[in-house]
């Protein structure tokens, strides 16, 4: 688990580069300091490592990521246009290769009480405000390298009683460079007592080159308010994606925290909610699509510390090739926390006889008065369903993809915004055999 | 009322789930217009014979064949059976989540309609031909909006599957067990749903263990299945007479050798 000398040098030398820039705040310095030290001592994790069993990040070890240059790889707005349509409303902040791209974000007004910004920005400033979200746990090798090499992202605060009636945009890009780049974005998102607020990150890679994103996203909900946060990822086929959201919940609050994972050769993506309020409701709905060789793992933590949470958590994956998914469901239940309410459930279809899925549900409950559950599920389509509507003249290809289709739609059906969810049954269309009988099979009757 | 060539025609059908032997010669011969009963006790193949005839592939035919129309259907998709006009009322319907009951209908009609040269239903004439079928088989509008069988209580499972018979108007009609779990009005329905259907044209083929179903939907003939041989058959007599002696009547050896009644 220690980094290589040559790794060590890189690393070292990108710190470099990216600590010395001016106007940090000092306590930054720190933070980024300490951070280093720890990445460099420890390395990244390898498989021994107990939350990293199913998912070997030797091939980012491997890699020489490089921090991307002052020249932005030329983007423009019909790329920002591709990925979302010119419709949208509310703002859009548009970051290419970790780096605030004001020309290509669209800046709307928000209601007083809104602060929504670059975070270097913030930084420049001074950011004191910023500095109890900034030391979050947990950390690992991958939030250090965060830390340590973070340039910029959004810091959005939501003031008491605020409501953002639109949804809030983040589009982090990559694209456009010939060597391996690494970006690392940095997300706070702060959500006053009684507020609401919905953020929708969106990662996608514009070109196939092999990167590196490695993405830390910090949510606080006060006490009463409502997040509601997506996180599509679409990186490029060649791309490393690591990903960590970690949301603290206030007293009576609702967190939820919505996810596709589409992209890169190898996604990980923790989400950590800690409950920390009475009567805090957390929902987290994802959805993953293996391919080929893709890797695909989530790791995800409930905290409940407080009496009377709820949470849900409902993860499917689709998983074609010789394609592998990862789930793993921490569900902790704090002695202080009874009347606890938490349901968890993970379903993987597996289309290949190549692909492979591992499920492992993790309870630790330490309170007596709860109600706890969980299920997980692995396996090929249910040959009594395809029988069934073969036997009612629809052919065997489309029955299988409208299988396929209905599974993991369901995790879609949550998601509250009809836009992303409608942008995503047909990106999922897209990714099934067969898109266009199925989607003929859709079409509505009225 | 024995004319022309049938409809259906099994002959010395024997089938296995795996290695196990559940058919060991069938021989049954269905018209256009005749209704017949497939009885038996539990395990006698009666709903491994609906299955084979529907096409489902865990059933493995090991001899024998099946014609439909003169057309070998043993070599045709399930799909291609059912677009050829055979429907099989499933004992155990299935549940689909995440797939609306009416999006299901109108594919399931358009595939068949597609392959019989029609044109597909625009949007009102396919919500009125369902809207009138619900009534007949008395279901509830909104089961339709539900997701196919999902959370369905076992009698509107059934009805919608008579519904979709209603819907589909294949030729060869197969129940398999339709009236189990079934309470007595349900049941009523169901066999009016069937009742309806019946013509000149069409066959069906009732299978079921009692003959209670066979008081509302009457057959023509009717068969005993034995440890996956029809052991006797009959008119509709022979049911009434099962319901008052039992199957063990006519499992006796002197029972498995007479095959008088044949139609």
């Amino acid at each position: 688990m220690t980094l290589p000398a040559e790794a060590r040098d890189r690393y070292l030398a990108a710190f470099e580069g990216a600590a010395d820039e001016k106007g940090r705040p000092a306590w930054l310095r720190r933070l980024r300091d300490e951070a280093k030290e720890r990445f460099v001592a420890t390395g990244f994790p390898n498989v021994k490592h107990e939350d990293w069993k199913y998912t070997s990040v030797a091939g980012i070890e491997e890699r020489r990521f490089e921090l991307p240059s002052r020249d932005d790889g030329g983007l423009s707005p019909s790329d920002v246009a591709g990925i979302l349509p010119g419709h949208t409303a509310g703002n859009v902040l548009v970051f290419a290769n970790g780096r605030y791209r004001a020309e290509l974000s669209v800046r709307r007004p928000l209601p007083p009480g809104v602060h929504l910004g670059s975070l270097s920005e913030a930084l420049s400033g001074g950011g004191d405000g910023l500095v109890p979200y900034f030391s979050r746990s947990p950390a690992n090798a991958f939030t250090d390298l965060n830390t340590m090499l973070m340039e910029d992202g959004v810091f959005l605060h939501v003031g008491k009683e605020v409501e953002v009636p639109e949804p809030i945009h983040l589009l982090f890009l990559t694209s456009g460079f010939e060597r391996p780049v690494m970006s690392h974005p940095r997300n706070v998102i702060v959500a006053g007592e009684g507020s609401r607020v919905t953020v929708v990150e969106r990662y996608a890679g514009l070109s196939d080159a092999g990167c590196l994103v490695n993405a830390v996203t910090d949510i606080a909900a006060g006490r009463s308010a409502t997040v509601e946060h997506y996180r599509l990822q679409e990186d490029g086929p060649d791309a490393f994606h690591i990903a960590s959201l970690r949301a603290r919940q206030g007293t009576g609050s609702r967190f939820a925290a919505h996810s596709v994972s589409l992209g890169a050769r190898l996604s990980r993506s923790d989400v950590h909610a800690v409950l920390d309020g009475e009567g805090a409701e957390c929902l987290l709905n994802g959805l993953y699509l293996g391919n080929g060789e893709q890797h695909v793992d989530h790791f995800t933590t409930i905290d409940h510390a407080k009496p009377e949470g709820s949470s849900r958590e409902y993860y499917r994956g689709i998983l074609d090739g010789r394609s592998r998914g990862v789930f793993r469901g921490r569900v902790i239940v704090r002695q202080d926390a009874q009347k606890t309410d938490a349901r968890q459930s993970n379903r993987n279809l597996l289309l290949s006889r190549e692909a492979e899925a591992d499920s492992r549900p993790q309870l630790e409950i330490h309170a007596d008065d709860v109600k706890c559950t969980h299920g997980a599920t692995v396996g090929p389509l249910d040959e009594e369903k395809v029988f069934y509507m073969r036997s009612r003249g629809i052919d065997e290809s489309s029955a299988r993809g409208l299988l396929a289709y209905a599974f993991a739609a369901d995790i879609l059906g949550r998601f509250d915004l009809p836009d992303v969810r409608r942008a995503f049954e047909e990106k999922l269309l897209a990714w099934l055999p067969d898109a266009g009988r199925i989607r003929e099979f859709l079409h509505e009757p009225e | 009322m024995r004319n022309g060539n049938p409809m259906l025609s099994v002959e010395n059908l024997h089938a296995a789930i795996g290695e196990k032997p559940i058919l060991r010669g069938v021989d049954l011969a269905v018209r256009a217009g005749e209704v017949h009963a497939v009885m038996g006790p539990n395990g006698s193949g009666k709903s491994t014979l609906a299955n084979v005839i529907a096409g489902r592939e865990e059933f493995r035919v090991t001899a024998g064949s099946i014609r439909y129309d003169g057309r070998d259907l043993l070599g045709m998709a399930p799909e291609e059976r059912a677009r050829e006009g055979i429907f099989l009322a499933f004992q155990n319907p299935v549940e689909i989540p995440g797939v609306s009951n009416l999006h299901f209908l109108k594919a399931a009609l358009n595939a068949v309609r597609k392959h019989r040269g029609l044109q597909e239903l625009d949007v009102v004439e396919f919500r009125d031909t369902v809207l009138e079928r619900l009534r007949r088989v008395e279901m509830g509008e909104d089961l339709l909006m539900r997701a196919v069988n999902d959370g369905f209580s076992g009698g509107e499972k059934k009805r919608n599957e008579i519904l979709q018979l209603a819907v589909l108007e294949p030729r060869l009609a197969i129940l398999d067990e339709t009236d189990s779990g079934l309470d007595i009005d349900a049941l009523k329905v169901v066999a009016a749903g069937v009742n309806a259907f019946r013509s000149p044209e069409r066959a069906i083929v009732v299978v079921t263990h009692y003959q209670r179903l066979l008081n509302y939907i009457v057959p023509d003939f009717v068969h005993v299945l034995v440890e996956g041989r029809i052991v006797r058959s009959g008119g509709r007599e022979l049911a009434l007479e099962l319901e008052e002696r039992g199957y063990g009547w006519v499992q006796t050896p002197a029972a498995k050798g007479g095959e008088e009644a044949r139609p």
